[in-house]
């Protein structure tokens, strides 16, 4: 695969990095690391980020650092659909933890870890602030608030039939 | 009775929209602040009282005026809607429902400033609100309110919506500036504060989203009036977010006048505590302030009636007080068990902090170990110990406050529920199976007929 944004996303770039003052092209940084994911598989591989670096003019190692300290960037694979769900204190108290262990056996998988067939990673998250709508998770753009078992049920169905067709 | 300036057109159908949010009274505030000297909106602002929503609670009004006006040096606000400690979720409401509100206080502000390119630094997560936000900012574009020479009066204004990508560190204001500028959320030594160099060097000002947002009514009503709305310094309306063991949880505004007593139980905010169940503790302004059991939630420990404000809500300092934060209610019930809540705490703030400090670093996972051992039935007695000192060693001895807030609800729960931590050392497989139960914390009173 060849690093390199379509003219649009490109154009898209540029409209990014003129959002701030000429010269701090940097502050681009984190909104083209999101775009950057999106477009290449969902996590941020070494080739990309020296990809990032030099849309930006600025060293590698400098989009290296931030994109290890946010943790919505993924510096390994990770499945078709993250499932981020929720475990901090308000969701813990609606039942985060049973629905973080029914997903880990529904699907075969532990914490961390992407299923078999490549559709699924299970990423437990860290407060995502929907405390009144737990227990939640975050999929792609949106969220799933109030999960129960039936819930998680319909959405892992709903997500299958969707890559059968 | 309930007051409500911000959430008053909640029920109005299509607000989020320009057209209605103009029809109810939009942007009458905008029209009335941009024929004002910049100067005069300061002072209002100042005689209103309002206080920082994100949490600090640090008076708007002077922060405004610490800002430095360098001749021919660019100067910005920024927007602080990098919603992020556990239990809040007001902000994501008023950008999610009102987006004009949010974009006229962000005007107004901006114009008050002189902040030619203002930015929203909103958490990466909230992914779907940059684009409602986007369109409420063309919207006001296209009618006159954003953009060059807003209204004939020669002020320009764009506001930029920045996304963030995960990180709590970055609702300190200098993490966000530091991350606005596109680095790691690191915070910086302060001084110099934002107001003289924040982003890219220039004088900045970071107000929460809400803050903002009440610049509106501030205008609309003059600041004298909005002071006489609330208590002594806890002035205007507060929007309360309520999670947990309630029945209605959701986001709520109040006047700052209601008792904690009937804010828990009246069917108008929370609506009581589902099932029946009694309620066994609280942590009221987001998962950073100590928590309460329940004994001394309704009751300052002088015998008075505990107000959701400010001065009441830490009536009694950290030993039997608390803080009305940013406003993140979480309730607990009688099935709770305080240690595995404050152990899911203690992983957020070992997982959010930065590390740039050794103490936070390093004492975060200390604290979350420890607590994952005693919750786990593998902890010793001289661990509740360790965990106090461990505490007492973070807080205040960092750069910036995300180590004061780990070390608080650890210390909180000790002091509070420490019979918890005792019972669950001495019971290490009755601990697995169930809870310690209500003890002497419990609220003694019974539940009145609402609930």
């Amino acid at each position: 695969m060849t690093i390199k944004f379509s003219q649009e996303k490109l154009n898209e770039v540029k409209e990014l990095i003129a959002c701030y003052p000429e010269g701090k092209q940097k502050s681009a940084l984190i909104p083209l690391l999101h775009v950057a994911q999106d477009e290449f598989g969902g996590w941020l591989d070494a080739p990309v980020m020296d990809y990032v670096a030099e849309l930006l003019h600025i060293q590698p190692i400098e989009v290296y650092e931030v994109a290890t300290f946010y943790s919505m960037f993924n510096t390994k694979p990770v499945g078709k659909h993250l499932l981020e769900v929720c475990r901090t204190g308000p969701c813990m108290l609606n039942g985060s933890d049973q629905i973080i262990e029914y997903i880990k056996q529904k699907l075969d998988i532990k914490e961390g870890e992407t299923t078999a067939d490549g559709l699924f990673t299970l990423k437990p998250a860290e407060c995502l602030g929907a405390c009144g709508y737990a227990p939640m998770m975050q999929l792609g753009k949106f969220y799933r608030e109030h999960l129960t078992k039936e819930k998680v049920d319909q959405l892992i169905d709903e997500l299958r039939a969707k890559e059968k067709n | 009775m309930a007051i409500k300036l911000l959430l008053e057109n909640d029920h109005i159908e299509g607000i989020r929209y320009y057209d209605t949010y103009r029809k109810h009274g939009g942007y009458r505030a905008a029209e009335k602040a941009l024929k004002m000297a910049p100067a005069d909106i300061v002072e209002e602002v100042k005689k209103s009282g309002l206080r920082g929503r994100g949490g600090a609670g640090f008076p708007t009004g002077m922060k405004w005026s610490f800002l430095a006006k360098p001749e021919g040096v660019p100067r910005h606000l920024v927007c602080n809607a990098d919603e992020s400690e556990p239990g809040t979720f007001k902000d994501r409401y008023l950008m999610e429902f009102h987006p004009h509100l949010f974009i006229e206080g962000l005007l107004i502000s901006s114009f008050a400033l002189g902040s030619n390119n203002t930015y929203v630094y909103i958490r990466g997560e909230y992914a779907w609100i940059p684009d409602i936000l986007n369109q409420a900012i063309a919207e006001a574009k296209q009618n006159g309110w954003l953009g060059k020479n807003i209204q004939g009066t020669g002020f320009d204004c764009e506001i930029v919506v920045h996304r963030g990508a995960g990180a709590y560190i970055c609702g300190e204001e200098t993490a966000l500036i530091e991350s606005l500028e596109g680095k790691r959320g690191n915070p910086r030594m302060k001084p110099p504060f934002p107001a003289i160099q924040g982003v890219w060097m220039r004088p900045t000002v970071v107000n929460n989203v809400e803050t903002l947002a009440a610049i509106v009514p501030i205008i609309n009503m003059g600041g004298d009036e909005y002071a006489k709305i609330g208590v002594g310094r806890s002035t205007g309306s507060k929007l309360l977010s309520v999670c947990g063991n309630v029945n209605k949880p959701g986001v709520y505004e109040i006047d700052m006048t209601i008792s904690v007593e009937e804010f828990i139980y009246s069917d108008e905010y929370c609506g009581g505590i589902p099932n029946g169940k009694k309620l066994k503790a609280c942590i009221p302004g987001g998962s950073s302030v100590p928590i309460v059991p329940a004994n001394l939630l309704f009751k300052t420990a002088k015998g008075e009636t505990r107000i959701m404000n400010y001065e009441s809500l830490s009536d009694g300092g950290f030993a039997t007080g608390t803080m009305m934060g940013s406003g993140g209610f979480i309730v607990l019930d009688e099935d709770q068990c305080v240690v595995r809540h404050t152990m899911t705490l203690a992983r957020f703030y070992n997982h959010e902090s930065c590390g740039q400090c050794s103490p936070c670093r390093e004492g975060t996972g200390w604290m979350y170990k420890i607590l994952k051992n005693i919750e786990y039935g593998k902890g010793k007695m001289s661990d509740i110990d360790l965990l106090w000192d461990i505490q007492r060693r973070i807080e205040g001895n960092t750069i910036c406050p995300l180590g004061d807030a780990a070390a608080w609800p650890v210390a909180a729960a000790i002091r509070h529920f420490r019979d918890e931590f005792e019972w669950h050392v001495k019971n290490p497989e009755e601990s697995q199976t169930r809870n310690f139960g209500l003890a002497h914390y419990a609220d003694p009173r019974p539940i009145p007929a609402s609930a």
